[in-house]
């Protein structure tokens, strides 16, 4: 019975293939008109940056970014509310080790100068604010797994702040533009730059605590775990 | 065919693995690996595709790049929800039968 199902569903997926496949067949050499990196091209002088892909991310596009930031608060909101722990920052969790504290006094630095790049990069190459946040982030799981001491991550104001600062900041341009300028994030003429760059480092530093909230909220430890089921 | 249709058809041979993966297998880790190879090769087809088309398109090369970062959270929030389900659950599938306990 479950070979039978089994063999259905390849089947099924065999099909499914075969109906993608065609259809990418056909998309890929029927001719649509309009052509969108043409149309990016012609606009960027108005972004505010040379990068095409940071002018569509935080200008021309900018609104899925301000969605995109808001899903990642919510999904580390979610995932601190399901660790089970007393604080996010337990000096029980941290390890010792020479050689790790000493390569850590070298990397974290470097890392941090790395994000702080990516950064400013993302204006004309690529980069941007999600390169460097992963970056921080990284960093943030070496210190952990390090023992550095990372008060920050103690449920309090520090923690919220530090997640929602990115999208309040985002929201708050985008507020402005709208009663001030014209539209909902439509930069006003020449200020565009700035306000891109404004926006990247909130997001940096709060794409950085998301993703590092969502690494510590994973529950380390059984014993208070298997207490709470059985109540 | 150019590699850039071959990224897409790639995207879709992973889609359909794990299409496959996702409904075959009980363990809720490879459930969200096939989820997560679905993702890939969705990301793998639309950028293949449009730069079949008009070479490199910094539109969907953003709209992927939102993806990956949403999927990423995604992913770490599930692995948080398994991580939960499997405290208070003791088991890691949805369905309780003969097969769940063998499994690595």
């Amino acid at each position: 019975m479950k070979c039978r199902g089994l063999v259905s569903l390849l089947l099924l997926c065999a099909a499914l293939g075969w109906v993608l496949v065609y259809s990418l067949w056909s998309i890929a050499f029927n001719p649509v008109g309009g052509s969108l990196p043409e149309q990016v091209s012609k606009a960027m002088a108005d972004s505010g940056v040379d990068h095409p892909i940071t002018a569509v991310l935080l200008n021309f596009r900018s609104y899925d970014t301000l969605l995109e930031i808001g899903v990642l608060v919510i999904a580390a909101i979610a995932g601190i509310s399901m660790a089970r722990l007393p604080s996010l920052e337990d000096p029980a969790f941290r390890t010792h080790d020479a050689l790790l504290d000493a390569l850590q006094r070298w990397f974290v630095p470097l890392m941090w100068l790395v994000a702080g790049y990516l950064v400013w990069a993302g204006a004309h190459q690529p980069g941007g604010a999600f390169q460097a946040g992963a970056v921080l982030a990284a960093t943030g799981v070496l210190m952990r797994l390090g023992g550095m001491p990372m008060g920050f991550l103690q449920p309090g104001y520090l923690l919220r702040a530090g997640l929602i600062l990115g999208f309040a900041v985002f929201l708050l341009v985008a507020l402005v533009t709208a009663v001030v300028g014209d539209a909902f994030l439509a930069y006003p003429a020449g200020t565009a730059k700035y306000l891109i760059l404004l926006i990247e480092l909130f997001l940096t530093l709060s794409i950085a605590m998301v993703l590092l909230s969502l690494f510590v909220a994973a529950p380390v430890n059984d014993a208070p775990e298997s207490q709470e089921g059985h109540q | 065919m150019t590699p850039d249709l071959f990224y897409a058809f790639t995207g879709l041979v992973l889609f359909i693995t794990g299409l496959f993966g996702i409904i075959a297998l009980q363990h809720l880790l490879r459930k969200l690996l096939a989820f997560n190879l679905m993702g890939s090769g969705t990301f793998l087809m639309l950028v293949g595709l449009a730069q079949h088309r008009n070479g490199t398109d910094p539109v969907v090369q953003a709209l992927v790049l939102t993806g990956i970062v949403v999927a990423i959270a995604a992913t770490a929030l599930a692995l948080v929800l398994i991580r939960r389900y499997y405290h208070l659950a003791g088991r890691v599938s949805l369905e309780r039968d003969a097969t769940d306990e063998g499994r690595p």
